[in-house]
């Protein structure tokens, strides 16, 4: 026990891990607790599953939590469905006929101007082809004509907010900003009850059904991208992809290396030199311009670009860094010792090299992660991204060609872009700090 | 002297002799990749019809044949040149080694759908126009990183434990992110906030007349991507200089110098920095290789009209001669930096010119 405290207080002299620990830790948790609360079939199908996913979320929204540091509301998303908020009266008329009036309130309480406006309408075989007006009811009691004979389909989608005539008939304000605004101060919108009104003659027999959305400008704890995706999904799901990304990459590279360094060493003679050789070449092989090329070639799954990292990485310059502190190693007398007790090549290389070695090896482990994490998202950005899952680098190469920093989305770019720098440093602090311990000589007075 | 020269000269060809060899190698497995998928031999077969397909257009004694006499004429005339090239020899062991001699000896063939700012379709010609953008980019950005690593480590080295020195210190897990990252940032503040750089590119549109402009305009062009690129790795390799640094300082023939009384400056040069200079040079190489790596994502997000975002383009448009070829053309690179860094090493390292031919341990 005094010891545990004792190895807690000298934990306690290196705050920098304390942090790492921290961070690592939470993604770790979020990693875990991603595939239980979203399976990855989940995952994927919200990831690319289509419009019915998706249709209903606003397009470049913002986070919610932008709200906290603006002064004014910004506008969320409102949906009013028939049954869900709206209601629908049927008046029998003559010959066979009903006059059917759908109503779809609605309480607007935002500053600003939502993006988009939409009604869905959905019709019975008998009501299509007949007319259904719409109207606007503001809250000090105007009522706008919107459409005055819309014809009714099996579905139709009537994009309120780009219609030109709508905008014409607002004296030449966007129809999402001129129905919502201010007549005494265009520049401000009415708060209040709004109602959109829909009345059509039908056959008695005929049904309909409405649905009005106006997209909000901020959605969900991530905001939402190009293809109104909510982008948490995407967050949540990168974090058990590049943890397992980076750790397997950089176990599969460091160990093996360490591994194969120690023998070739023990070994000397034609297995060191061979080693040797594959090391040189492998230098020189371009490693990211032949993963590409296998990406284009054949294939682009997360797998097989890990498989093809660690192929290339196991023959990496850390041979050569590792050789050289093994060829020390070699010649202590300890291991003197055992050999003159007869052990074997593999006793000796296993239990006398290695240990000797590894907390020279630990620091570099954990070090080495971040590349990983970052060669992924490099991989993305390029295009080469994972075909299904949705991971960091691909949010970051869909805001980068989806032009977010041109057109002012940052927080699009910048999500992705914190999460991979949090988990990096998060690596990279615990890295140093153990490079500290485990090489007294760097130990900071 | 003379004895110093002279395995100065063996190591120097021993090595080029060693560098070819894994060249050759490295080579050859990257054409085994590129051609698993068939993909170059494809290519190549239609490169023959499409050249027998203009040969017979551009002779007017074979305009006057019949559709079906000029087709069978050019079936005929594929087979033979693809008899002639060997293409119906199986790709292993002869054609690998024809692709391996023609990258070799950079005879890369033709793009298929890129091409060249002057309106070549050689890859060569592609290759050699944006070879320069690349080389000043990246050597720029190099040299500025290897001399500010250089001086700040042994600044820091000498204010050992000082406020200054463990901020830097602090700094190093910052180069966990590669240069394209910071690079996405800074074009963040500098081009979409402030508006006070450029977002990307190498020169203004329209390109200034006069040469001082020129220079003035890629100089604004060049300095987001090169900072991007000191960025990624300064404080790391700060780090781990300054260790060398401080490792070496407390050598007892640098304590006994000092007592001597030489001047700090001078002990600092000569036995400081003169031994640690083999070790940083091997760091300060394998942080170039990566970073050749890096050049493609750099100026992809710089839009720099170099190797790296002709790579990309290559990729985009599917275009697998550029692809090949510039692979290639990374290999002869970095085979280059190795030899260039290798020499280097032995210049200032004795006991590799004692040593020749052997590898450094």
């Amino acid at each position: 026990m005094q010891k545990w405290l004792a190895g807690l207080g000298n934990v306690r002299r290196y705050p920098s891990l304390m942090i790492g620990v921290v961070i690592i830790a939470l993604f770790v948790s979020v990693a875990i607790y991603t595939p239980i609360a979203i399976p990855r079939d989940e995952g994927i199908r919200l990831w690319r599953g289509g419009e019915n996913v998706w249709g209903e979320n606003p397009k470049y929204a913002a986070p919610v939590w932008f709200d906290w540091f603006t002064k004014d509301r910004l506008p969320r998303t409102i949906i009013v469905r028939l049954g869900d908020g709206g209601t629908e009266t049927a008046e029998v008329t003559n010959g066979g006929m009903k006059r059917v009036e759908i109503s779809l309130p609605f309480q607007y309480v935002y500053d600003g101007f939502p993006d988009e406006l939409k009604l869905f309408t959905t019709g019975s075989p008998e009501v299509v082809g007949r007319t259904v007006a719409i109207s606007w009811e503001t809250p000090d009691g105007r009522t706008i004509v919107l459409q005055d004979n819309r014809s009714l389909k099996k579905s139709d989608t009537y994009y309120i907010s780009q219609d030109v005539d709508l905008r014409a008939r607002l004296s030449g304000m966007a129809p999402a900003v001129g129905l919502f605004a201010d007549p005494d101060n265009t520049e401000k919108s009415l708060k209040g009850d709004y109602r959109l009104l829909l009345t059509a003659e039908v056959p008695a027999a005929g049904e309909l059904d409405a649905k009005f959305i106006e997209y909000g400008k901020i959605h969900g704890v991530a905001g939402t991208d190009h293809r109104r995706r909510d982008l948490i999904v995407a967050l949540l799901w990168g974090a058990p992809i590049a943890l397992i990304f980076g750790v397997a990459a950089a176990v599969g590279t460091t160990v093996l290396t360490f591994i194969l360094a120690a023998t070739g060493t023990w070994l000397g003679g034609k297995v060191d030199r061979v080693f040797q050789w594959i090391t040189q070449v492998n230098l020189i092989i371009p490693l990211l311009p032949v993963m590409i090329m296998i990406g284009y070639l054949y294939d682009r799954s997360i797998w097989t670009m890990l498989g093809i990292v660690i192929a290339l990485n196991i023959f990496s310059s850390m041979m050569l860094t590792y050789r050289a502190m093994f060829l020390q190693a070699k010649e202590s007398p300890y291991i003197e010792a055992a050999q003159a007790y007869g052990a074997g090549n593999l006793r000796i290389i296993f239990r006398y090299l290695l240990p000797r070695l590894a907390p020279t090896l630990l620091p570099e482990f954990v070090l080495i992660i971040p590349t990983f994490v970052f060669l992924e998202a490099t991989l993305a950005l390029l295009g080469l991204g994972d075909p299904v899952l949705p991971t960091w680098g691909k949010v970051l190469e869909n805001a980068y060609s989806g032009g977010a920093l041109l057109k002012g989305y940052y927080y699009w770019f910048l999500e992705p872009s914190v999460l991979l720098m949090t988990l990096g440093i998060g690596f990279a602090l615990i890295g140093y700090s153990l490079d500290r311990i485990f090489n007294p000589r760097l130990r900071t007075v | 002297m003379r004895e110093v020269i002279k395995s100065l000269g063996r190591y120097a060809v021993v090595r080029a002799v060693f560098l070819v060899l894994a060249l050759i190698v490295a080579i050859y497995i990257t054409i085994m990749i590129a051609n698993m998928g068939g993909a170059l031999d494809k290519i190549r077969k239609a490169e023959i019809r499409q050249t027998v397909g203009m040969m017979i257009l551009a002779n007017p004694e074979y305009r006057q044949l019949p559709p079906e006499q000029r087709l069978e004429l050019q079936e005929r005339m594929v087979a033979q040149e693809e008899h002639r090239l060997g293409m119906d020899q199986p790709f292993f062991p002869k054609r690998s080694f024809q692709y391996l001699s023609n990258a070799l000896t950079l005879r890369l063939g033709w793009a298929e759908r890129m091409s060249s700012d002057a309106g070549s379709r050689q890859v060569r010609l592609i290759i050699l126009e944006r070879l320069p953008t690349t080389l000043v980019l990246f050597g720029t950005a190099n040299l500025i990183l290897f001399f500010l690593s250089v001086f700040v480590a042994l600044f820091l080295s000498r204010r050992y434990g000082s406020l200054l020195d463990r901020l830097t210190i602090g700094l190093a897990p910052s180069s966990a992110a590669p240069g394209w990252f910071y690079g996405l940032f800074l074009i963040l503040i500098f081009a979409a906030t402030l508006r006070v750089l450029p977002w990307g590119g190498l020169i203004d549109a329209p390109v200034p007349e006069t040469s001082l402009g020129y220079a003035l305009s890629v100089l604004k062009h060049i300095i987001l991507p090169t900072t991007a690129v000191v960025l990624g790795s300064l404080f790391a390799t700060i780090y781990s200089w300054r260790t060398f640094f401080l490792i070496y300082s407390s050598e007892d023939y640098v304590e006994l110098a000092r007592a001597k009384g030489l001047p700090s400056r001078g002990v600092e040069l000569r036995y400081i920095l003169r031994p640690t200079l083999p070790p940083i040079l091997t760091n300060f190489l394998l942080v170039l290789i990566t970073m050749w790596m890096g050049q493609i994502v750099l100026e992809t997000v710089f839009q720099w009209p170099g190797l790296g975002r002709a790579y990309y383009l290559a990729i985009q448009l599917q275009d697998t001669p550029v692809i090949i070829g510039i692979t290639v053309i990374f290999g002869y690179l970095l085979a280059a930096t190795v030899y260039v860094l290798d020499f280097v090493y032995a210049v200032i390292d004795p006991r590799v010119r004692v040593g020749a031919g052997e590898r450094r341990s």
